[in-house]
């Protein structure tokens, strides 16, 4: 069959990087193809190229037979071409059906668009309400908009960058369903993930970049997710490994009975929510984005105060406490969101050190910044969690996501805190540093810290994790040893059914 | 083709250079401006920038008005420039700066004739300061319990503290002895509560020595201290404030309280200096132009000094100017405007770049 998209050996250099380096490609109409690489591989550089945001060095693209050169991403969806971003480009301000309407070349009234998002986002299982303001959305349900907004204009190749990461392996069934109705009737779809195992479920063909160039090609069904791991990194991959099996030690962390308003029509109300976490345990808290991950970080961070009696820690009510003092008790959190929430996006990472580790560090004396010593710690996260950046005085934005993420996990892991609660902590991190991470969040286990995980990522929870419970709608199942939970059991537990306890 | 690209890392040394840059492409295009107007526009950037210094005719006049002028400007725009960077705007600094006059003046005359400097003269600086933070606690109140603007709430008490001072002028302060005219007694002539130059020539007073103070306390809380991090923090980063731990209600109180205060604090020295009496007509417009003189200074302490005096200078410059070549005052007025013009739109090239030639939307 003739490719309906052909990338014959284009280059692409940025100034001191080659990002693609003779790069070819084929993707066959109806075929889902994998495109598989580390962060800076050069995967995104090349599917901008293919919508039009970039343009190549030299090499051609042919799409459908002729010459292809998209001018702009206009030009590409003519062409059909449609792309669903890792990184969301929204507006915050305009509800659901006002940003598709935005991306349209004609957009038909708002009442009409509205059938037509309800219409695919039931056909294709992704739940939506258009006249919900984007603003209130959460992370995995702004990545539903931008699916639908692809969706509806009926293309011919599909770019998916990063899809599943927000969905439950029910979602993900779905929409895999959806991919292979799509790939059936002869939409192509070039996946990006690095979920290997979805991919060796998913898709029928791979391309392997690693430092700009192609590496390998294979047919995902023959591979194992270990080989295609090794072929993305190019050496033997270290799977994170426990000390040993510890029983879970005295309770350290405790939340009863938390009960939170919404703050917001669109937040998520938090029912009687109860959870223990023990020295040296790892609960991980599944659910798909929107069912309450938000409220219940900020429940446990302080930025909203509850009654002192919800939260205690090592038997001291703590709810009632402000985020500095309940640092200084020994919780400490990261939240979700790194730029902007977690990490102040224009200071340096020595202001972003001293964001949250006055307390603990002793980076100040009676409201006296000791410069200094913020700034040996940034850099001792930077050494310790091997941030690549040029110095601690960059600031936090000019970081990749991963190595800020990097930066934020250290800041708060080497605060020796006795509990640790931590909102999706790899989300946008490539292989090699996801399984550093996650090394890193066992072996503080190991050491006797109390940790949370709240992830949409059921593998890694699958994998740190010693315990398990899921929320949803606001409410937290019942905690369930990880060990020996089958996925359909997790499925009914996200599902929210109370027959899973069982 | 011209593209606008956003840095990634705000350029330190165009911060710098920006304001320099401003002031030379102003003095290049209003030389043009009054060489339209058939004046000498050498003579003319000279009467401006130079003369109310050093020109033997005038200085000795001109060169104390620098600091009287300097001085409230520099104290308020101090006082403003935490509120701004924590992203929070009080524009009603004027109406701060009438409030803590009427307050001390008030205080001290219900204590005349006292001789009693010592206790009266520190009593009125307080209640100057207690004046403009109530003033401010309105908007600060409105904001934290009801979720009002600022902006709005404390402009349009500029107004309403305008009204308020024409009624004290010609009602309760109105000078006893004055023979019917409005306005109170002589503060400043009278010597329990003048508020005097202290070093002759220099035109230095208390309120001069209070915004030396406030830049020296700002420049520490804002590079040294966590409530400077904080303020800092609420203004780039909310959401990564309330995480770290800041208050924000708290956060907003503190900030209208220091810039109200320090508001009537100006207000206070002008009263009893320059001023000497609570007048309908005493406030100048002072609490309006240090917001201009804050974002000049680029919202740091030293370089709302440096703006403040250049401020002060445009001021002095453009009367003499006046007075010699008889420059029209609009013409003055339409040159510093130039002033924040150039600087504002240089203020660009620190968090952007210009690219030339062919780009692509990386």
């Amino acid at each position: 069959m003739a490719a309906l998209l052909k990338i014959d050996s284009v280059t692409k250099a940025y100034p001191g990087v080659v990002a693609n380096d003779s790069v070819d490609l084929e993707i066959k109409p109806g075929e889902i193809h994998a495109l598989l690489g580390e962060n800076g591989a050069g995967k995104s550089t090349l599917v901008k190229m293919m919508y039009g945001l970039v343009k190549p060095d030299s090499g051609q693209m042919i799409w459908d037979g002729a010459a292809y050169a998209p001018a702009d991403p206009r030009a590409a969806r003519a062409a059909g071409i449609a792309m669903v971003f890792q990184h969301f480009s929204l507006f915050d301000a305009l509800t659901v059906a006002e940003n598709i309407a935005l991306g349209m070349e004609t957009p038909p009234k708002t009442r009409e668009l509205s059938r037509q998002i309800k219409e695919v986002s039931e056909t294709y299982g992704l739940p939506l309400n258009p006249d919900r303001t984007v603003g209130t959305l959460s992370a995995g349900e702004r990545q539903r908009v931008e699916s639908i907004r692809c969706l509806l204009q009926n293309p011919r190749l599909l770019i998916m960058d990063e899809p599943t990461s927000v969905l439950t392996p029910q979602e993900v069934e779905v929409l895999f369903r959806t991919l292979r109705t799509l790939s059936d009737e002869g939409t192509a779809i070039l996946y990006i993930s690095h979920k290997l195992e979805e991919i060796r479920a998913l898709c029928e063909a791979a391309t392997i970049l690693r430092g700009g160039k192609v590496v390998e090609t294979c047919d995902p069904r023959q591979e194992s997710a270990r080989s295609m791991a090794e072929m993305m990194v190019g050496e033997t991959f270290a799977t994170p490994k426990r000390a040993g099996e510890t029983a879970a030690g005295d309770a350290v962390l405790a939340v009863t009975n938390l009960s939170l308003p919404r703050s917001s029509p669109f937040a998520t109300e938090l029912k009687e929510v109860s959870l223990t976490v023990g020295a040296g345990e790892i609960l991980g808290i599944g659910g798909v984005a929107g069912n309450g991950q938000d409220e219940l970080l900020s429940a446990l961070s302080g930025e909203v105060r509850v009654r002192p009696g919800a939260i205690t820690l090592d038997g001291a009510q703590i709810g009632g406490l402000a985020p500095r003092a309940r640092r200084a008790a020994g919780l400490c959190v990261a939240p979700e969101e790194r730029l902007g929430h977690a990490a102040a996006p224009t200071l340096s990472l020595v202001d972003n050190a001293f964001l949250t580790a006055d307390v603990r560090e002793g980076l100040s004396h009676r409201g006296f910044i000791k410069w200094g010593k913020a700034r040996d710690y940034a850099k001792r996260v930077i050494a310790g969690f091997d941030v690549r950046t040029p110095s601690e005085d960059v600031a936090a934005q000019a970081l990749s996501g991963g190595n800020l993420q990097k930066f934020v996990m250290g800041r708060e892991m080497m605060q020796r805190p006795k509990a640790l609660v931590i909102n999706q902590p790899t989300w946008g991190v490539d292989a090699a540093a996801a399984a550093r991470i996650r090394q890193e969040l066992m072996t503080l286990a190991d050491d006797g810290v109390a940790l949370v995980v709240i992830s949409q990522d059921l593998d890694e929870l699958r994998e740190i994790a010693t315990t398990f419970a899921a929320l949803n709608g606001g409410a937290l199942s019942e905690t369930r040893p990880m060990w020996g939970l089958s996925m359909n059991e997790i499925g009914l537990m996200l599902g929210g059914s109370a027959g899973a306890a069982a | 083709m011209i593209r606008i690209v956003r840095r990634r890392n705000p350029s330190k040394g165009w911060a710098w250079a920006t304001p320099i840059l401003a002031v030379v492409l102003t003095m290049i295009v209003g030389g043009f401006m009054f060489a339209a107007l058939g004046k000498d526009p050498f003579e003319a950037i000279r009467l401006i920038f130079w003369d109310p210094l050093f020109s033997e005719q005038f200085a000795s006049y001109s060169r104390p008005q620098l600091l009287v002028k300097a001085g409230p400007l520099i104290l308020i725009a101090i006082g403003l420039s935490l509120g701004f960077r924590a992203g929070i705007w009080n524009i009603g600094a004027e109406g701060q700066y009438i409030m803590g006059a009427i307050c001390g003046a008030a205080v001290g005359l219900a204590l005349y004739p006292s001789e009693a400097r010592w206790l009266v003269f520190p009593l009125m600086v307080i209640f100057g300061g207690i004046g403009g933070i109530l003033w401010a606690m309105i908007p600060a109140i409105l904001k934290t319990k009801f979720n009002t603007n600022e902006i709005l709430v404390s402009l349009l008490l500029v107004y309403v503290a305008e009204q308020f001072l024409a009624k004290m002028a010609f009602g309760a302060l109105r000078n006893p002895d004055g023979q019917g005219f409005p306005g109170s007694r002589n503060l400043a002539q009278w010597p329990t509560s003048s508020n005097p130059e202290l070093i002759a020539g220099t035109g230095a007073h208390w309120g001069v020595v209070a915004a030396i103070i406030a830049v020296l306390v700002a420049l520490i809380l804002m590079t040294r201290h966590r409530v400077g991090f904080d303020i800092k923090l609420m203004g780039v980063a909310p959401r990564a404030a309330a995480f770290s731990g800041v208050n924000t209600n708290r956060m907003v109180v503190l900030c209208l309280a220091i810039s109200g205060g320090l508001a009537g604090l100006a207000g206070l020295f002008e009263v009893t200096g320059p001023s000497g009496q609570i007048t309908d007509s005493f406030n100048q417009g002072y609490g309006f132009t240090a917001i201009i003189v804050a974002f000049l200074g680029r919202l740091n302490p030293i370089g709302i000094l440096l703006a403040g005096l250049l401020m002060g200078l445009t001021f002095i410059g453009g009367e003499l100017a006046q007075l010699m070549i008889g420059l029209p005052a609009s013409a003055i007025q339409a040159f510093q405007g130039m002033l924040l013009f150039f600087l504002l739109a240089l203020n660009l090239m620190s968090d952007y770049r210009v690219e030339f030639g062919r780009g692509e939307a990386a």
